[in-house]
C-alpha cells in the first residue's frame, strides 16, 4: 500500500472521530456517532497490518508482512478478551470506575510506547522527538497512576474523603519539580535509568495528584485525566509520524478539556478548586455533635399516607437508588401515584449518582418514561408547590449546606432544593453521611421524615401500603 | 513531515475539539466522556508500528504489553458507551 493510500485511510479515520464526537453531543445522534468511532479506529488498526512502515526514528524501513505478526495479534486477543466481557458485563452502577480504568489503561499503553521509542532513539534523533517522546512518558504514567486511583476512590477500595497530609502540597510540588528537572535530564542524558527514575516520578506524581481530591469530585478529574492521556496519544503520533494519531489524540485532548470544564460547570465548581481545594478547605465541624441530634423517622404506612393525600410529589433519585437496584420499584410506585390522580416528576440532579448524567442512563434501564426526568433548574422553582420530596439514597445533592456553609467540601455546588417543599421524606439505610462525607442538617429537619432500611424494600412497603390505602 | 504542516494539523484539531462538544447537555457528559476515551484507544495503532519495529525482547514485551492495554481501552471503550446509550434508544420525545 502506498503511503498516500495509507495517509487517505488515516485522514478518513480522523473524520469519523470528528463525526463521532459530533455524533455523541446530541442524544438522538449519540449512538450513531460512537458506532461511526469505532468503525474509524477499526480501520485505522487494520490498515496498519497493510502498509509497512516506512522508517521511523531512526529505524529501518519494514516490510510486509509485519515483524512479530503472530505476537502482534495474540497480544490484541488478550486484549479482547479481557476487555469486550468487562465492558459487557459491568453493572451499570459501576460504569464510573469502568471508564477510569480504561483510560488508565489507555494512559499506561501510551507511556509504554514512548519507552519503546525512546530505547530506539538514535542519535540522528531530534531534540523535538525526544522532548515529545519524555513528555509522553511523564503525563502517560500521570494518567495511569492517576486513573487507579480515582477507580479505588470509586470502587470504594479507599476513602472516597480527600487525603490530605501534613505538608501535602508541599511534597506535591516537590514531586512535580523533580519530574520537570528528571525529564530534562532525560532529554540530554538518553539513558535508560534516567527514563525509569523519570517514570517512577510521574506515576507518584499522578497518586499524589488524585489523592487530596474528594470523592464527589472524582468525575471531573477522570475527564482531566482523559483529555492528558488525548495529548500522550497526538505526542506519540508526532514521533511515530502518524497524522492519524495526531488528529485523533489532539481532539481528544482539546474535547476533554472543554468537558471537564462543562463539568465542573455543571458542579458549580471551579477546577482548580476540585484539584486543590482540600489544603485550602477549613476543617470540618466535628459530625459526632450532629449525631446525638434526635431525627424523626417513620414506617412505611406514614409514609404511604403522606403521599396519598398530596398533590404533588418529586421524587429525586441518588445513587443509594441504584445501589439497591431499586429503579423499576420506584417506577411501580410512580405509576400508583398518577394513577391515584397525583402529580409526580423525577427531579434529577445534573450529577445525581456517581457522574454527571449517570442517574439518566439508570433510569432509562427501568424504562422510566423520558417526560418525567425533569432536570434540576426546570424543578427547583416547583419544590415551593410540591407537597412531598422523597429523597431515595441521596444526600449531597440536596444539602443546603452547599449553600450555607462557606469551605465545605461541595459549597457553591447547585443543589436540588428540597428545603423548599412541605414534606421531605428520606430513605436511607443509615445516617451515614453522602459520597462527600458531610453532614446533612436537613436530616434534622422537623419537616423530614426518615424511612430507614434498603431503598428497595423500602420501597415495596411503601407501595404495598399505598395500595392498601 | 515538516513542523509547519504539522503545527497546523494540531492547532486546527483543537479548534474542531473544541467547537464539537462546545454544547452538549449534562445527559451525555458520561457517554461522551466514555466515548472520547475509547478514541484514544488508537494508541494501539501506534503500539503495532512499535511492536513492528522491536528487535530486543525488552522492546517486544513492552510493545506487546503496550498492545494488550490499548485493545482494552479501545474496544472496552465502545462497547460500554454502547451499552450505556442503548438505555436511551427508544424514547425519544
Amino acid at each position: 500500500m502506498s503511503r498516500t493510500i495509507y495517509d487517505l485511510i488515516g485522514l478518513a479515520a480522523g473524520i469519523a472521530f470528528i463525526l463521532a464526537l459530533k455524533g455523541l453531543s446530541h442524544p438522538k445522534t449519540a449512538r450513531r456517532g460512537n458506532l461511526i468511532g469505532a468503525f474509524g479506529a477499526g480501520l485505522a488498526t487494520l490498515v496498519v497490518f497493510f502498509y509497512a512502515s516506512p522508517s521511523v526514528y531512526g529505524k529501518a524501513e519494514s516490510s510486509l508482512p509485519l515483524n512479530n505478526l503472530g505476537w502482534i495479534l495474540g497480544a490484541i486477543a488478550v486484549g479482547l478478551i479481557i476487555g469486550v466481557p468487562a465492558a459487557r458485563k459491568v453493572e451499570m452502577t459501576q460504569m464510573p470506575q469502568l471508564v477510569a480504568l480504561f483510560n488508565g489503561v489507555g494512559g499506561g499503553a501510551a507511556a509504554l510506547v514512548a519507552i519503546v521509542e525512546y530505547l530506539n532513539l538514535g542519535s540522528e534523533a531530534t531534540t523535538a522527538q525526544v522532548v515529545f517522546t519524555v513528555f509522553t512518558v511523564i503525563v502517560g504514567c500521570v494518567s495511569f497512576s492517576g486513573s487507579i486511583i480515582t477507580f479505588m476512590k470509586l470502587q470504594e477500595l479507599m476513602t472516597t474523603r480527600p487525603v490530605v497530609f501534613p505538608a501535602g502540597r508541599f511534597v506535591i510540588a516537590a514531586t512535580l519539580a523533580s519530574v520537570i528537572g528528571v525529564g530534562g535530564w532525560v532529554v540530554s542524558a538518553l539513558g535508560t535509568t534516567p527514563l525509569l527514575i523519570l517514570a517512577a516520578l510521574s506515576l507518584l506524581f499522578g497518586v499524589l495528584f488524585v489523592l487530596p481530591v474528594g470523592g464527589a469530585d472524582v468525575p471531573i478529574v477522570i475527564s482531566l485525566l482523559n483529555a492528558f492521556t488525548g495529548l500522550t496519544v497526538a505526542a506519540s503520533g508526532y514521533v511515530l509520524d502518524s497524522v492519524l494519531l495526531i488528529i485523533a489524540g489532539t481532539l481528544v485532548g482539546a474535547s476533554g478539556t472543554i468537558l471537564t470544564r462543562l463539568m465542573a460547570d455543571a458542579m458549580g465548581r471551579s477546577l482548580f478548586g476540585t484539584l486543590f481545594g482540600a489544603f485550602t478547605a477549613k476543617p470540618q465541624d466535628s459530625s459526632g455533635v450532629a449525631e446525638d441530634r434526635p431525627v424523626r423517622s417513620g414506617s412505611a404506612d406514614d409514609v404511604a399516607i403522606l403521599l396519598n393525600y398530596a398533590r404533588r410529589v418529586v421524587i429525586v433519585p441518588g445513587f443509594g437508588l441504584a445501589v439497591a437496584q431499586a429503579q423499576h420499584t420506584v417506577r411501580e410506585l410512580a405509576d400508583l401515584m398518577i394513577s391515584k390522580g397525583i402529580d409526580v416528576a423525577y427531579g434529577i440532579h445534573p450529577v445525581a449518582g456517581r457522574m454527571p448524567g449517570h442517574m439518566n442512563v439508570l433510569l432509562a434501564e427501568a424504562n422510566v418514561p423520558y417526560d418525567q426526568l425533569v432536570e434540576m433548574d426546570e424543578v427547583n422553582p416547583t419544590f415551593g408547590q410540591t407537597d412531598v420530596a422523597i429523597v431515595i439514597g441521596a444526600n449531597d445533592v440536596v444539602n443546603p449546606a452547599a449553600k450555607t456553609t462557606p469551605g465545605c467540601p461541595i459549597y457553591g455546588m447547585p443543589i436540588l432544593e428540597v428545603n423548599n417543599a412541605a414534606n421531605i421524606i428520606f430513605l436511607k439505610r443509615s445516617m451515614r453521611p453522602g459520597f462527600a462525607g458531610i453532614e446533612n442538617e436537613l436530616l434534622y429537619d422537623p419537616k423530614t421524615m426518615l424511612l430507614f432500611g434498603d431503598a428497595k424494600s423500602s420501597l415495596t412497603k411503601v407501595v404495598s401500603a399505598l395500595k392498601a390505602l | 513531515m515538516d513542523a509547519m504542516a504539522i503545527l497546523s494539523i494540531f492547532v486546527l484539531s483543537v479548534f474542531v475539539g473544541f467547537e464539537v462538544v462546545s454544547k452538549v447537555s449534562s445527559t451525555l457528559h458520561t457517554p461522551l466522556m466514555s466515548g472520547a476515551n475509547a478514541i484514544h484507544g488508537v494508541i494501539l495503532v501506534g503500539a503495532i508500528i512499535v511492536a513492528d519495529h522491536s528487535e530486543t525482547n525488552l522492546e517486544l514485551g513492552l510493545s506487546l504489553a503496550a498492545i494488550v492495554l490499548a485493545t482494552i481501552n479501545m474496544v472496552g471503550g465502545f462497547v460500554v458507551t454502547d451499552r450505556m446509550l442503548e438505555m436511551f434508544k427508544g424514547q425519544k420525545k
